[in-house]
């Protein structure tokens, strides 16, 4: 369980971002989590939640888009989501494929209603 | 209603640390190992076991990660190499800041091998750059095969896995066959030795990793250099 000290480290960024645009109200943040990040959105967003209550950042939703776990073929150049972790290439049966996706732990965007 | 394009890493404090520590380590010739387990896999032991073979005039070091108290530390420091315990007070993982804090005092110069032992957990850890050259991964007999496809993240990280405590193969319900197929589903590449810390098997294989990832990661260095 380490999504408090993610949650502190995404309110680090929005702090930084608020100094920017004094006045501004921040709504929605939007994150990229990657289906290899090994983060669980639910926790994230209760210790996000814990951690801004009483803050300018209370009413600041998460907006969590998961990414899938990608791999690309370095035979075939074929790129293709991993299931049921399988990550031999469909296409050409490659074995030692490598990960392009999945690990992303990314803040993507603050939605902001400005003054 | 004005949307910002933000675009950070959210550890993007961490990554920028990991990588200070990663030209420093490049700069000294220092091999940084970190290994990752569930608690009680054999971290501790396996490093015990290595540090005891290792010759007096070998320049190796170990950070060791608990919640709470020095017991690791105390256990390594008996072969007689500087070890320092961070102890992360409730903290799952280490994270780079760690590292260059408490590496502050041991002059790089002097260490050619760096062991970190992370805090006994197959989830936090995987987050966390610490300018490592390489995530190892332990895995003992007395856990789950299918261990590798629960936590995919740090098996398909790590360069190598321990599979320990294969002494007791022949009394656990474990199937070694089926764990390591399981390991290579999630990481085909990933090299893979199996050890017991008690009786002493495979620790030829993982001493011999050892010297052929520290021959590999030095000659890259010199070529790029």
């Amino acid at each position: 369980m380490h999504e408090l000290s993610i949650a502190t480290s995404i309110l680090e960024t929005v702090e930084a971002e608020a100094a920017k645009r004094p006045g501004s109200r921040f709504v929605k943040l939007g994150l990229r989590i990657g289906e290899l990040a090994g983060i669980d959105p639910d926790a994230l967003t209760f210790g996000w939640e814990a951690l801004t209550r009483d803050t300018e950042f209370a009413n600041l939703a998460l907006a969590i888009e998961g990414t899938p776990w990608k791999n690309r073929c370095p035979v075939c150049a074929s790129e293709f989501v991993v299931k049921d972790y399988q990550s031999q290439c469909p296409a050409c049966g490659e074995a030692n494929t490598r990960c392009i996706g999945g690990e992303e732990l990314d803040i993507a965007y603050i939605e902001v209603d400005e003054p | 209603m004005t949307q910002i394009q933000v675009e950070k890493k959210v550890l993007n404090e961490n990554q920028r640390l990991a990588e200070e520590l990663r030209a420093k380590f490049r700069e000294h010739n220092v091999l940084t190992l970190n290994i990752i387990s569930s608690p009680g896999s054999g971290k501790t032991s396996i490093l015990e076991r290595t540090l005891e073979s290792f010759d007096k005039s070998k320049r190796v070091v170990v950070l060791t990660g608990d919640i709470q108290t020095e017991n690791d530390a105390k256990r390594l420091a008996r072969f007689g190499f500087p070890v320092k315990q961070i102890v992360t007070g409730g903290t799952c993982h280490l994270d780079a800041k760690m590292i260059e804090k408490h590496l502050a005092d041991w002059p790089l110069k002097n260490i050619d091998l760096l062991f970190i032992e992370n805090v006994g957990n197959l989830v936090c850890p995987s987050s966390y750059d610490l300018g490592e050259h390489a995530k190892i991964v332990m895995l003992s007999v007395t856990e789950g095969e299918d261990k590798p496809l629960k936590y995919p993240s740090i098996f398909a990280k790590s360069e190598l896995m321990i599979l320990n405590k294969v002494d007791l193969l022949p009394y656990v319900p474990f199937d070694a066959e089926l764990a390591k197929q399981n390991a290579r589903a999630v990481h085909p590449g990933m090299e893979i030795v199996e050890v017991s810390c008690t009786k002493g098997d495979g620790l030829t294989q993982w001493m011999e990793w050892l010297d052929r990832k520290a021959a590999a990661t030095f000659r890259a260095q010199e070529t790029t250099a």
